[in-house]
């Protein structure tokens, strides 16, 4: 089965006036039919300027897409106009992508109905009044009660985790192909995201939907995501099933981010956290080799010399870029 | 006094904080809202009890009135022996230096125009605690303490990164020798990877200083963690407190189990056999909240009886308490 989506080497870069931030680069992913993707990494990673790129909304100066491509429907997404009618034609519709501000993401001068029904129009050519029939139904498939009437209802009307499943109908209003959720959780309350979270994973399975989810919360995904893409400093570097991330990690980083986070069940006196050491780097005029060096425990001195290491296969679809090879070490 | 509360550095007695709302042209009082509900707690020396809720349900005011930034409506909160719900003005001022606070957000807690050293020293100039020609000294001992180098005192914040900023909020709070320590939400706007340098850091001081800790927070995973003893908030009322093994083990209150169900693990296998409780509807506004037991409209357990009355804590047995009709 062909990969619906394919990212090649991507580069996003911006340029400011202190020197060239590289937010992504060379990233490479693929995402296949109806499947759940985690996107994982830390603030300033590169995991949401990534997704933008793919959906060119980098904002141009002073973010640029250096090279790269991304294959969707046998074409490259990146070679489409930003504002033109190609790309329209497939954002929103084809490739949905969620946000992790339900405030922002959402105008506040327009009621839940207009924002649902815009997009039926314009990509489905529908009929206003079949529009808002279809947008009654989107709201009760994401559980807002009193949908008929909610629907002239404005944001602020409305709960966080309302709002986000009010985005949720937008974004499965098309039917897309792939939705992308940028940390769609992590301005919410535990128990609204797991409501959220089981409903994400519900409406894909219903809509024959492929969903990427970003975020920086490894908990989130373990339940859900069938693979992980693990990133650090604009780079993926490691890559495979839920089971090969969580449960045999071989970058040096997805260790440390396993070990440094508390787990439910164990205190204090059972399990101090391990922190990584150091600070998530600063990406303007990164050096060569790898970003994660001056924190790794497991350093080589060929980690010094050499450029940043290729992602290699370990074994089936897990991937990792590191020279050091953690088995050695205890 | 009893034995157990002759240790506690708090004792927080039928604790009620309301917020009147106020409509109109006149501005006239048309409610209240309860953010702080009859609430009944000690913390004893050495020990760190954590106070977990999700926004809104009243964690923060707790601390906030413990602090005494809000004078609270009723009820007493004896602060190493002596009542300060009621106390006047003039005569909190000295008691907060031996309250510390860490906040949530490194960057809005510290003034972006003070130097590092100013900010960590200020309290000491505030409450005349610093001893001629000892000042330096001791600020430098403070970033020593809490892992910053001494040769950063004369920056300012921006040119700290969050978790730096962190620790010189946590350096401040110290600065006083405290004897009780509010952390509301103190690593949560923090990196994964740097949380725990954060909770190590103060988990460390905490032993070496023999320090008190209320540790507010809505990450049930963190607050377990540190925590010897966790009150779970739902609306204004603490519906379950216990030492925070047992709370994991054996969580008796029904939100406390769909609560600890729905924190993710990062372990996909453990997640697999896990049952995940989601609850139905959202928390009620505290301006309206439903009457009997807060939680009645949402629990699976609730009969017409739950409707009516309200649950009190009652001591199931080894200090572990629950309000709930049905367990």
């Amino acid at each position: 089965m062909a990969a619906l989506l394919t990212v090649e080497n991507l580069k996003t870069y911006f340029h400011s006036y202190r020197g060239l931030v590289k937010a992504v680069d060379g990233l490479s992913l693929y995402v296949n039919q109806k499947e759940i993707i985690g996107l994982v990494g830390e603030s300033g990673c590169g995991k949401s300027v990534s997704m933008l790129s793919i959906l060119q909304l980098i904002p141009t100066p002073p973010g640029e897409i250096m090279s790269g491509r991304a294959m969707f429907d046998g074409q490259d997404l990146l070679q489409y106009e930003a504002k033109g009618e190609k790309m329209s034609s497939i954002r929103g519709a084809k490739i949905a992508m969620i946000f992790q501000e339900p405030m922002t993401s959402l105008n506040p001068v327009l009621t839940i109905g207009r924002q649902l029904t815009e997009s039926l129009e314009i990509h489905l050519n529908m009929e206003p009044q079949t529009a808002r029939e279809r947008a009654v139904e989107l709201l009760r498939l994401v559980g807002i009660p009193d949908a008929k009437d909610r629907l002239d209802a404005y944001p602020h009307q409305f709960s966080g985790g309302m709002r986000q499943r009010v985005m949720i109908a937008i974004a499965l209003s098309c039917n897309p192909a792939i939705l992308i959720a940028d940390e769609p959780t992590t301005a919410v309350d535990v128990t609204t995201q797991a409501q959220l979270l089981e409903l994400m994973q519900e409406m894909v399975t219903k809509f024959s939907t492929a969903l990427v989810i970003v975020t920086h919360n490894l908990g989130v995904v373990a339940r859900y995501a069938e693979r992980i893409y693990v990133m650090y400093s604009g780079r993926i570097i490691e890559s495979g099933l839920s089971d090969d991330i969580f449960l045999n990690p071989h970058h040096p980083y997805t260790i440390g981010l396993l070990k440094c986070v508390p787990q439910l069940g164990e205190t204090r006196e059972e399990k101090k956290l391990v922190p990584i050491k150091g600070m998530p780097p600063n990406l303007i005029n990164m050096p060569e080799n790898c970003a994660f060096l001056p924190r790794c425990e497991y350093s080589l001195e060929r980690c010094r010399r050499e450029p940043w290491p290729p992602l290699t296969q370990l074994e089936g679809q897990h991937y990792v870029s590191c020279y050091a090879d953690i088995r050695e070490k205890p | 006094m009893n034995e157990a509360q002759k240790q506690s550095v708090i004792d927080i007695l039928n604790l009620k904080m309301y917020f009147p709302i106020n409509r109109g042209l006149l501005r006239r009082k048309v409610g209240e809202i309860k953010a702080v509900d009859d609430v009944s707690f000690a913390i004893r020396k050495n020990e760190t009890l954590g106070l977990v809720g999700e926004s809104g349900c009243g964690k923060t005011t707790i601390g906030r009135c413990i602090l005494r930034l809000y004078k609270p409506t009723a009820g007493k909160i004896v602060f190493n022996g002596t009542d300060i719900s009621k106390m006047k003005e003039d005569r909190i001022r000295p008691l907060r230096s031996q309250v510390g606070a860490i906040f949530q957000d490194p960057y809005g807690s510290l003034n972006p125009r003070q130097t590092a050293s100013t900010i960590v020293g200020m309290p000491l100039i505030v409450h005349g605690m610093a001893e001629r020609g000892k000042y330096n000294e001791r600020v430098e001992e403070l970033f020593r303490l809490v892992g910053l180098d001494p040769s950063m005192m004369d920056r300012v914040p921006h040119e700290f990164s969050g978790g730096q900023r962190q620790r010189l909020g946590i350096a401040r709070a110290l600065a006083c020798q405290p004897s009780l320590i509010i952390c509301d939400e103190p690593v949560s706007a923090l990196d994964v990877s740097i949380q725990a340098q954060i909770i190590n850091l103060l988990e460390n001081i905490q032993e070496q200083l023999g320090l008190t800790y209320l540790f507010i927070a809505h990450d049930l995973s963190v607050v377990q963690h540190i925590s010897n003893r966790v009150a779970v908030m739902y609306l204004g009322r603490i519906i379950e407190i216990t030492n925070s093994r047992e709370l994991y083990a054996n969580p008796l209150h029904p939100y406390t189990k769909a609560l600890l169900s729905a924190v993710p693990v990062p372990n996909p296998v453990i997640e697999r056999t896990r049952t995940r409780i989601v609850l139905k509807g959202e928390v009620p506004s505290p301006a309206d909240p439903p009457a009997g037991c807060h939680f009645h409209p949402r629990c699976n357990l609730a009969t017409t009886e739950c409707t009516e009355t309200k649950p009190m804590l009652r001591d199931v047995g080894n200090g572990h308490e629950v309000a709930c009709l049905k367990v």
